[in-house]
């Protein structure tokens, strides 16, 4: 009989924290799936951040490194210039990536380090109770921006890719999203091709993922679905972006 | 006897401070460096820029202290000896990564070459971060080593064993040295150029997982009970640590009356003034702490057993830093009186002379 589908290897057997209807669990998969795919498990080393991901590594089967919190680009860039044979890749979220770890972000960008970028963007903290981010949208409400964020206060939401794609050192931007599974087709494409970049030494590649966190939207997991078709994906355009 | 060729092995070079440590570190198989430009030890970041690619290693100038430490931690993940090296406000940025390195009992090398604080303070010599290095300046329960060179020879030495005794303890080792130290220049033998240092295989490193079980680099232990279980052992560590590695170096003690405690380059002048003293019939001697983590507590609570009249006379770049580890341990045993100068003003031999002839009545 034909084997059309098995255990992912780069998965754990394990049951995850997340809540449901969380897009970590979904992209942790996909980022496992893209791994196996390209045969390159026993090579990986993740980068974690700090976030409600922070123990990915309990449920990815390859090595990895936990990183302070924005911190994960200074890291794997380390390590991928000590071990350029190994593929390096770090797993962020919006704060992460774009707020406490903007200037590694960008600098690693800049230096054309040769990693893979997985950014998970759901618009709010999660870990630590559902505050504003650098990506949340105007007029939503989170616990630090009680009346919905507001430009003249909070400046409007950053859009770190486009900043990015600007740069010299960047090899491929793309913004994707998880709300079909068409997108999440096109969002495990996009991983993979962002390793294969890597693996063909291209330089750096950044995936954005639009990822629903419903706890602190205060929408069901349909509803968060519907949100980032309809409302998030109007200030975060897919497509690729370089 | 046959005539030998010219030795090169025991033959000395000229370097400043900073070249030595620089040098030491790359000798003793220092293969990753990033550095952020601070004065004063700019020729840190320049020695290494030069010579670590011709060493085979990767150098990094990084956009700040804090992306520095961190691929520091990246750096020893991989199984790599790594360093950085900054001073006083730079190091303040890394304390974040120094307690994630701690954390992580991850063996990296941390070079402070010390100027002139608060704030943006001054690039003259200080050793006012004491208390940041000794106490453990960033959050949470742990220890670095701390090494206070005197020379530019023992800076050279105790960066070598820095990356000897960060491997055996898997824990973090600070340099602390100052302005002085940094620019000063001396003649060094080079040893471990000539017999290079071969780390052992870090079998707990993230270097990808082929034949064998994932490693993985962290510092999180959310479940209940499991940090505390963590933070004992480092502390099991650390007892072991204090046991072992206390360091100092006595001059003139065994008839002392007076014995003055400094450390570092303040050492060096603490030395000539009881050279001087001693001339004079003074009998006074020096305590000099080459290990100011763990203390050497020891040598101090020997010397009071042995003379219970002694009197310590502490001397520091800083308004009294040291000088509370020298009390701890006395603990009211002995009379400790206090010299310093800080925010660039360095206690001078006169100063020193007249302190000591004035307790000495
Ligand atoms: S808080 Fe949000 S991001 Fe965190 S696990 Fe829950 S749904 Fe996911």
């Amino acid at each position: 009989m034909k084997k059309i589908f098995s255990r992912t290897e780069s998965l754990c057997e394990a049951d995850t924290h997340y809540c449901s209807g969380c897009g970590h669990g979904l992209v942790h998969r996909l980022v496992a799936e893209a791994i196996d795919e390209l045969g390159i498990r026993e090579a990986t080393i993740g980068i974690t951040p700090v976030g409600c991901a922070v123990v990915a590594y309990n449920y990815w089967n390859f090595d990895c490194v936990e990183s302070p919190h924005g911190r994960c680009l200074a890291i794997a860039t380390a390590i991928k210039r000590l071990q350029p044979q190994q593929i390096v890749f770090t797993y962020q979220g919006d704060g992460d990536l774009a707020a406490i770890g903007t200037a590694e972000t960008v600098h690693a960008a800049n230096r054309g380090e040769n990693l893979t970028v997985i950014f998970i963007n759901n618009a709010v903290y999660g870990m630590t109770g559902g505050q504003m981010a650098p990506t949340t949208l105007i007029g939503q409400k989170t616990a630090t921006s009680p009346e919905g964020r507001n430009a003249k206060n909070d400046g409007l939401p950053l859009k770190i890719s486009e900043m990015l794609a600007g740069l010299a050192g960047v090899y491929s931007i793309e913004r994707v999203s998880t709300d079909s599974p068409k997108e999440i087709f096109k969002t495990k494409q996009a991983i993979k091709s962002a390793f294969k970049n890597q693996m063909e030494n291209k330089g750096f590649s950044l995936v954005e993922i639009l990822s629903a966190c419903p706890t602190y939207l205060g929408l069901s997991p349909l509803e968060s679905m519907d949100w980032i078709r309809n409302t998030m994906s109007k200030e975060f355009p897919l497509g690729k972006i370089k | 006897m046959r005539n030998q060729k010219p030795e090169t092995r025991n033959q000395k070079i000229l370097l400043s401070g900073n070249e030595a440590i620089a040098k030491g570190a790359i000798d003793a198989g220092c293969r990753f460096y990033a550095g952020y430009p601070i004065t004063p030890q700019n020729e840190i970041i320049a020695y290494m820029a030069q010579h670590m690619p011709e060493a085979g290693g990767v150098f990094i100038q990084s956009e700040s202290e804090l992306a520095a430490i961190n691929m520091v931690f990246g750096a020893l993940a991989s199984g790599a000896r790594a360093m950085t090296s900054s001073s006083s406000p730079g190091i303040s940025l890394m304390q974040e990564g120094i307690s994630y390195i701690a954390a992580a009992e991850l063996p990296a090398v941390i070079i402070n070459i010390m100027r002139a604080g608060p704030g943006l303070g001054n690039i003259w010599p200080a050793q006012s971060d004491y208390f940041q290095a000794v106490k453990s300046g960033g959050h949470g329960d742990y220890h670095c080593l701390v090494f206070a060179p005197a020379s530019v020879q023992e800076a050279y030495d105790l960066t070598v064993l820095s990356f000897e005794l960060a491997d055996k303890y898997r824990i973090p080792v600070i340099i602390l040295g100052d302005g002085m130290l940094g620019q000063m220049m001396e003649p060094v033998t080079a040893e471990a150029a000539e017999k290079p240092q071969r780390p052992q295989k870090k079998i707990w490193a993230a270097t990808g997982c082929k034949g064998r079980k994932p490693n993985v680099v962290k510092s999180f232990y959310l479940n209940m009970g499991e940090l505390e279980q963590f933070n004992l052992k480092l502390q099991e560590k650390y007892q072991d640590i204090r046991h072992r590695e206390q360091r100092y170096e006595t001059f003139n003690t065994d008839d002392a009356e007076i014995i003055l405690v400094a450390y570092g380059m303040m050492a060096r002048l603490a030395k000539k003034a009881v050279e001087s003293l001693r001339e004079k019939g003074h009998k006074v001697g020096l305590l000099r702490p080459i290990s100011l983590w763990p203390y050497p507590a020891d040598i101090l609570k020997e010397i009071i057993s042995r003379q219970p009249s002694v009197r310590f006379l502490v001397v520091e770049m800083s308004y009294g830093q040291m000088l509370e580890d020298v009390q701890l341990t006395v603990n009211g045993r002995v009379k400790v009186d206090f010299l310093g100068r800080s925010g660039g003003g360095v206690p001078s031999e006169e100063e020193i002379i007249n302190r000591v002839r004035r307790i000495a009545g």
